[in-house]
């Protein structure tokens, strides 16, 4: 339990000590909230969409929960190359302690990192239906959170060094948030894009979100949790896997 | 023969990646409270060596004994038996000196009340205590080196190992470091176990040493008996003698390509 508890607040010192990434990682969601939000803003309500800011602000939150979590899994191959795995991993702990207290520490600053989205959607005028959806989405935000993080750590587990990283960003991460249904409605898309919507993982959590903020579902809150729930625990049996085979 | 046990012993190891066998059939002993070094050139397997002494890798075939436990069977009782210092930096740089202190702490389960006390007298020992609360990434390389050695030494360990511990370091902290660890050997006994390719290291602070070379001891004794075997007068004549003159290439640069990204980064 320590041993989780010392790892965990070790991501959290790291994420709150990093002012600079902490202001950086917010700029790309506000540019998207903004840009796209009120650009595209017209267009939608012609097409009796209703806001498009109420309907975009669940997926740039979304957004920046996937991308936080990736990278804070991924930093194991910073500590991978720069030594400091190995001074968790040559310390009497099991690896899936470590493994775990990453996660959460990961995790838990993914989903601050989405709160803060939702305060400053909040902020330029997007409006969830009522307070008491907040917690839902709450907990849906942290399906991702697990969910990304467990898969940064999976793939940092069998990657080497960084040079892999932009494979992974524009092959993996970019095409998950695009297809995923966080900018436009999933109903009425072509076949081909309906079903890799409904294979991307972080469709169920943006429309979760949505449906809990908003009001608006694709899949229902059931299917949305179940399917989420259900990767996260295979992802963290995967990443477990990987991680405890880690030889450095 | 010896009455006492060693708290060490090597036998048989062999490590082969791939094609590549990188420890080849090793065999040696380190008594308690002994001061011994691995010699040998780059690549010669040294780093190799610790990281199955320490449990991170798997051997392909030999045994291990350390302080009465086997890496693979018994990996907790084996890491809570010895301290150790990376070649590598292995601190967190956004953490402070006591932060990483109390880090390794929590996770050897040292209790509150000791981890204090001891975190105090250790920092005091490396001259690290008025800098306690700050980044680690504000520190020199020498100031790392003792705040690694601090923290190695701080669940108690019987055997600390150390590779290459002075690597990069400018001769002035080289002899600090090293007179810190020559005290804590006499003080308290700790058995230490260290690498360098640094022969005058070798002779002013091991009490044994093994030559190691292409993965295989070439030989190992005192410094006198390494120079009357090899019929030399001095432990790098004998060296050179054991382990010729060619020079050898390090394999991978790819940490050097991970430094220039961080840097940038």
């Amino acid at each position: 339990m320590s041993t989780i508890y010392i790892l965990w607040l070790r991501q959290i010192k790291r994420y709150f000590r990093s002012k600079a990434r902490l202001i950086g990682s917010l700029g790309q969601p506000v540019l998207f909230l903004v840009a796209l939000g009120f650009g595209f803003g017209p267009v939608f309500e012609k097409a009796g969409g209703g806001s498009y800011l109420q309907f975009l602000a669940p997926g740039i939150i979304a957004m920046s929960i996937l991308f936080t979590a990736i990278f804070a899994g991924m930093e194991i191959i910073w500590d991978k190359q720069f030594g400091f795995l190995k001074e968790t991993l040559a310390a009497p702990v099991s690896r899936l302690s470590i493994m775990i207290g990453r996660t959460l520490g990961g995790s838990t600053v993914a989903l601050i990192q989405g709160i803060l989205v939702l305060i400053i959607a909040s902020a330029i005028g997007f409006r969830p239906v009522g307070l008491a959806a907040v917690p839902l989405a709450l907990v849906f935000m942290f399906l991702i959170a697990l969910l990304f993080t467990a898969f940064g750590t999976a793939i940092a587990s069998v990657l080497e060094d960084m040079q892999g990283f932009q494979l992974i960003m524009n092959f993996l991460v970019m095409p998950i948030f695009f297809l995923s249904g966080a900018m436009f409605p999933l109903s009425g898309l072509p076949k081909a894009l309906t079903i890799v919507a409904a294979l991307d993982p972080l469709s169920y959590g943006v429309d979760g979100i949505r449906a809990s903020l908003v009001g608006l579902s694709h899949f229902g809150y059931f299917l949305d949790f179940s399917i989420l729930g259900g990767v996260v625990i295979l992802l963290m049996l995967l990443g477990s896997y990987l991680f405890s085979k880690i030889q450095i | 023969m010896s009455t006492t046990t060693p708290i060490i012993t090597v036998s048989g190891l062999t490590k082969k990646f791939k094609d590549l066998v990188a420890v080849n059939n090793i065999s040696f002993s380190v008594l308690p409270g002994e001061i011994f070094a691995f010699l040998g050139p780059n690549g010669a397997g040294k780093s190799t060596t610790i990281k199955m002494l320490t449990t991170l890798l798997r051997a392909s075939s030999g045994t291990i004994n350390l302080n009465g436990f086997d890496p693979i069977i018994q990996p907790y009782q084996v890491r809570q038996s010895f301290g150790i210092v990376f070649q590598d930096h292995s601190l967190d740089d956004d953490l402070t000196a006591y932060e990483n202190m109390h880090f390794h702490a929590v996770l050897y389960k040292v209790p509150k009340a000791v981890s204090t006390q001891r975190i105090e007298e250790l920092l005091k020992m490396v001259e690290l205590w008025d800098r306690k609360n700050d980044m680690v990434k504000t520190f020199s390389g020498g100031m790392k080196r003792r705040l690694e050695i601090a923290r190695g030494l701080l669940h108690q360990p019987k055997v600390l190992f150390l590779d290459e511990p002075t690597l990069g370091l400018d001769p002035q902290t080289r002899n600090h470091i090293w007179n810190y660890i020559i005290n804590l050997n006499k003080e308290n006994g700790i058995t230490v176990f260290f690498t360098t390719h640094y022969m005058e290291e070798a002779q002013k602070v091991a009490g044994r040493i093994a030559v190691i070379d292409h993965g295989q001891i070439v030989a190992q004794g005192t410094v006198a008996e390494l120079e009357q075997k090899t019929q030399t007068d001095t432990l790098e004549e004998a060296f050179l003698s054991l382990t010729g003159h060619e020079i050898r290439e390090e394999a991978g640069s790819q940490l050097d390509r991970m430094r220039r990204m961080k840097r940038l980064h």
